[in-house]
């Protein structure tokens, strides 16, 4: 790829293009103050944001859109906490109607112990926000087949697991999320489960086309600094797939010619 | 005086009033919530039509941080 080309590597997800493929969620922090600290750092333009009951009788307390300005960073409404399709939905609505928000990110969950989506509400609930005009990223388990229901019933991002939500523990699945990637025709968003930069780092050279992280960035002990890290992590990954890297050979190959050895 | 349950709390207010009056009441900015009343989401442009009779049910939510 030529350098005029790589300045154009945006992730292009329905009709909205970004140049930073690292996407963050917004909870788990320790004040608002250091959430927009870790955004800014790491580069992110799209974020994840829940939509909950407002507090009537405390309503002097910050609120998100007083520390990240929704006409700079894009707002992904997520569904998070919904057991039922019928809850996502009635989320989904509602955060369309609060800002004209299109684009979303639809997560049905099934089990409170691992956080596991329930992919059976997920495919119907996707099926209905797309015959309702929204673009839907949709959080997912790492099943091929699946996936490709997903993006058969229109989805406009897969969102695969890497591991359960917050877990930390990496990429478990690393075939299949490979299958996934070579398949997909939308951009493929690892989500969920990332725990360090490396781990985003790998997700991306394995070609995966961003990923999501919150826990990996709102937990570490410097949430500021693993920003910077996860930014740098996902630019490395996109890189090193981009340039496409050596084969893996079990013998050595000499780095120096061996022509004029004395 | 009019019943509502209001995010869940129920609270008294003057009769026929519209969820426009509702929301300055309780100094909300219209322009960062979305409203759903008696389980119907409530398009902006209908916060001053739509009045609240007894035992109406409103939800009033915003964003907040999450994953």
């Amino acid at each position: 790829m030529e350098e005029d080309n790589l300045k154009k590597d945006n992730l292009k997800i329905a009709n909205i293009k970004l140049k930073s493929r690292l996407i963050v969620g917004t909870g788990k922090y320790k004040n608002f103050k250091e959430t927009a600290n870790a955004i800014k750092e790491s580069g992110a333009e799209m974020v994840t944001v829940a939509v909950r009951r407002i507090n009537i009788l405390d309503k002097n307390k910050p609120i998100l859109t007083d520390y990240i300005d929704p006409k700079k960073i894009i707002y992904l409404p997520n569904t998070a906490g919904c057991f039922t399709s019928e809850d996502a939905l009635r989320t989904l609505r509602l955060a369309r109607e609060m800002g004209g928000w299109k684009l979303v990110k639809l997560e049905v969950l099934g089990d409170k112990k691992t956080l596991y989506p329930n992919m059976i509400e997920t495919v119907k609930s996707t099926k209905i926000l797309v015959k309702e005009g929204f673009n839907v990223m949709v959080y997912c388990t790492d099943d091929p087949l699946l996936a490709k229901k997903l993006e058969d019933v229109g989805a406009s991002a897969i969102m695969p697991l890497a591991s359960p939500i917050g877990s930390g523990l990496g990429i478990l699945n690393k075939v299949n999320i490979s299958i996934i990637v070579k398949q997909s025709k939308v951009p493929v968003i690892v989500d969920a489960g990332l725990g360090t930069a490396s781990d985003a780092t790998i997700a991306m050279e394995m070609g995966c086309d961003g990923v999501l992280v919150n826990s990996a960035i709102a937990n570490a002990k410097n949430p500021v600094l693993m920003a910077r890290s996860f930014k740098n992590g996902v630019i490395s990954g996109r890189d090193s797939f981009l340039a496409g890297r050596m084969k893996k050979n079990i013998f050595a190959t000499a780095s120096s010619p061996i022509d004029g050895l004395i | 005086m009019a019943k509502i349950q209001l995010n869940g709390k129920k609270i008294t207010i003057k009769s026929k009033a519209s969820i426009y009056q509702l929301l300055k009441k309780f100094k909300l900015n219209n322009k960062k919530v979305a409203i759903e009343h008696n389980g119907a989401i409530v398009p902006k442009s209908n916060y001053k039509k739509k009045y609240l009779k007894n035992n109406d049910k409103v939800e009033v939510v915003h964003f907040i941080g999450g994953g």
